[in-house]
Order: structure tokens, then sequence, then C-alpha cells
């Protein structure tokens, strides 16, 4: 589904992404962990291009995401992407959040969308809140309309970065619980995320990521009961001593 | 006073017209409505290619927005009315060289807003917007400049007042707009100046407070509920 073959970003002097070859296969949940400034957000965002590469090739259900002539807006389109932030549009309602792309991009009569949406909203357990702003919104109920929105355009792979991270502690566990969903409905995901909790029981392989490089891939039961890396112990470690 | 008005209400008004050119209030109302209808689209344009994420676009329009504003609009008006002429060979009226200059200043300082509005948004609405497959020009028209001329609305309001104010100028090439009109009425009265002005301001006033109200009241009106929140934290 995924597939990234030695990949290299430099912001200047700064190597991002060193050399990071990977695959993800469809239907399957990808974490990526690591200590802070090691590359997983850049990583993920190089997936949809909000992060152009300076080295290797992407491609994605078959196709190359940097090839000439490609358009990048149909791209983004197959791809949904939930942020730390949010970022749902604060003049627009929950449900004229999740029409916005479908309607203006054709893919469905303003009707179609609204009945989609909504049946999304209630997917996510806010169907009620289809006509409040963002900003009457909890920060969860915020997260859980903007995977909604993400949904809209019903894309086949999900990328998530750090969608917990922005929130309070008591609001983690029901976006959690929506993503559980969706990797339990066999959505292609990839999530970047704090949460070792999540990644210990949804995850179907977790990537651990330092200094711009994948330096452990392992199944969940591996990498938090026997993780092979020195920095991978060291950052379970750390984790577990909090 | 009833008296001054009495004699001069329609002088003051539509300046000679029918036997001249029309000129007063009217000219002063015509010229700001014209003025400040050209120059919105305009000033929004030129905001949007000042953050433009071209260089090619960027750089032209700082240029001329770094120009046109290090200008006092004075000397544009004489520039406009007494050299433009001479370099083109084509001689403009008065009301179409003011219009002009108003058009180009007003837009100029609006697009400085505009781009201020659009700067002030997070960084996160650009890319939730581009994320969904959104082009450019979609994720602009849709998410950005909604929120950003929303929030920059009391500045846009204050340079589209300074604009009905600034027609006044037109006084300085012989345009007889209502500032012209009434120095003309203060010199044929003569004794009395200080009512003279005090009518010329107390139209100005109208004018611009009314504008500044119906701006008001549209505003409300479009943002019922949606609170402007710039906030994206939780």
């Amino acid at each position: 589904m995924i597939v990234l073959d030695k990949v290299n970003k430099w912001y200047g002097q700064y190597h991002a992404l060193a050399d990071v070859s990977e695959r993800v296969e469809k239907n399957e949940v990808v974490v990526v962990c690591g200590p802070s400034g090691s590359g997983k957000s850049t990583l993920i965002r190089t997936l949809n291009r909000l992060e152009e590469i300076d080295g290797g090739t992407i491609s994605i259900g078959g196709r190359d995401i940097h090839a000439p002539g490609l358009d990048v807006n149909a791209l983004r389109a197959g791809i949904g992407f939930v942020f730390q932030h949010f970022n749902l549009f604060p003049h627009l309602t929950s449900i004229e959040n999740c029409m916005l792309a479908p309607v203006n991009l054709k893919r469905a009569s303003k009707a179609e969308a609204k009945a989609y949406a909504l049946e999304l909203l209630d997917g996510v357990g806010l169907a009620h809140k289809a006509d409040a702003y963002p900003h009457e919104l909890s920060g969860g109920q915020q997260q859980r309309v903007a995977i909604a929105r993400a949904l809209a355009m019903r894309p086949p792979v999900m990328l998530f970065d750090e969608p917990t991270s922005a929130l309070d502690p008591e609001m983690v566990g029901e976006v959690l619980q929506v993503m559980r969903k969706l990797a339990g409905q066999g959505m292609t995901m990839v999530c970047v995320t704090h949460e070792m909790g999540f990644a210990r029981e949804v995850a179907d392989r977790v990537w651990f990521m330092s200094e711009g490089r994948i330096l452990e891939r392992a199944t969940p039961e591996d990498f938090f009961t026997h993780p092979a890396h020195p920095r991978a112990q060291q950052f379970l470690a750390d984790y577990n001593s909090r | 006073m009833i008296e001054l008005i009495q004699d001069y209400w329609l002088y003051f008004l539509v300046g000679q017209y029918p036997n001249g050119p029309l000129g007063g209030l009217t000219l002063t109302v015509l010229l700001s409505a014209a003025a400040l209808l050209l120059a919105m689209p305009l000033g929004l344009l030129l905001g949007v290619a000042r953050v433009s994420p071209w260089r090619a676009v960027r750089w032209p329009t700082a240029v001329l927005v770094q120009v046109v504003r290090a200008v006092p609009l004075l000397l544009v008006v004489f520039w406009a009315y007494f050299f433009l002429p001479a370099v083109t060979g084509v001689k403009t009226g008065q009301a179409t060289t003011m219009l002009m200059t108003l058009v180009l200043f007003d837009a100029v300082y609006l697009a400085e807003i505009v781009a201020a509005g659009i700067r002030a948004l997070p960084k996160g609405q650009f890319e939730g917007a581009r994320s969904l497959g959104l082009s450019y020009a979609q994720a602009l028209r849709l998410v950005i400049l909604p929120q950003a001329l929303r929030h920059v609305s009391p500045s846009l309001v204050s340079q589209l007042v300074a604009t009905i104010k600034a027609t006044s100028l037109g006084y300085i090439i012989g345009l007889s707009e209502v500032s012209f009109i009434a120095t003309q009425v203060n010199t044929l009265v003569f004794t009395k100046a200080v009512e003279v002005y005090l009518v010329l301001a107390l139209t100005y006033f109208i004018l611009c407070f009314g504008l500044s109200r119906l701006a008001f009241l549209l505003e409300r009106r479009m943002t019922a509920r949606a609170a402007p929140a710039i906030k994206v934290t939780a």
C-alpha cells in the first residue's frame, strides 16, 4: 500500500530523515514512536507531501507520489490526515467541516455529502454536535470531528500525526476509541503517537525512530517485551518510569 | 445658518449641475462609492499576492505597496493630474484622475490589511485545507479568506472611511466635490466660515458614520454565531 525507499530529507544541515525504507501493507496499522525530534512527524507528513523529500521514492497504491504530472490535490484527497492541533475550520460547523472537501471537489452533491457527513459524525459519536462550531466543542470532540472530516473523502489510508498530544488526559480515551474502531474496520493506518497502550493493543507493527532513522520495526509484542536496539530499550525504560 | 442652507443647498448638493459638471455632495458620494467598489477587489487581489508562495508574484506587489505607501496621497494626486497627461498625452478629467488615485491608494492599504489577516491565521488552517485535497485557490477562498477578512474587518472599515475623507483632496486639482463647493460658498458669503465648515464637517461625519454602522450591521448579520476562534490548541 505504502512503500518508502531510501527516503531522505534535510533541513539545512540537519538530516531529518536518513535512508528510510519501509512498507505498510493494506489493512495494516503501523504505530510510529520515538523521542521528540526523531523525525516521526516529518516522516508522516512526507506521505501526503505536506513535506517534500530530498531523495528516495515514496509510492502509495502503486503510484510514485512525486511522479511528474501527478496531481498532488488528488493524491491528498485520497489520504486522510489528522493533525495534532485538529485544524478544524472555526468559521464552519462540524458538519460543514466534513462537507467542505467532498462538495468543493465535486465528489458528491450537497445532499449526499451531508448524509455521509452525518453518518461519519454519528460514527465518532457526535451526530448531536453536527451544527456546533469548533469553539463550542471540547478538544476531544474537535479531534473526533477532525477524524470524521478526514474520512469524508473516503480515503483508503489514514495518517495520524500525534492525534492525542494536544488533548487533556481525560479526552485521550475517546479519540483512541475512534481510532481503534477504524482499525477494526480494516482501515490502513499510520499513527505517530506516544500512546504506548494503543500501540500495544491496536498496532500490527511498531516502528521505532531516532535521529531520522527507523531503528527498529517489530510487532508490538516483541517491541514492548524485548526491544532489540539499545535506543529503543532506553526509550521504553524512560517511558515506563514516567 | 438656516438662511445659508436655504440659499445654497442645491449648490452644495450638486455643484453647478446642470449648468456645469456634476459636483458637490453627490460627486463626493459617487466618487467614494466608485473608489470603494473598485478598490476592494483590487485590494483583495493585491493582499493575496502579497502573501503568495510565488516570489514572482510576491515581490512586485511588495514593491508597489512600499512605494505607494511611502508617498503622500496629495503628491500622487498632483502627479496623476499634471505629470501623467504630459507623459501619456491623454488628458484625464479631474474626477477620473481622483478616482484612479484613490483606487490605487486605497487598494494598497487594503492589501496590507488583508495580508496581515492572512498571516495572522495559524499555518494549520492552510495545511488542514490542503490535506483534504483542496487547491491553493480553494483553500484561500473557502478557508483562509473568510476567516482573515472577518478578523481584520474593523481595519478594513477604517480604511474605507478614510477613503471617503480622502476625496476632499480633489479640492487641490479643482475638482468640485463637496469640500471645494463649501469653500466656494464660504467665499461667496464671506462672513459665515464657522457655519459653512460646520455643515461640511457634519456632512462628512454622516457619510463616514453611516458607512461604519452599515459595515457593523452587515458583519453582525454574517457572523451570527460563528465566533472568530483563532485559538487552535486544546
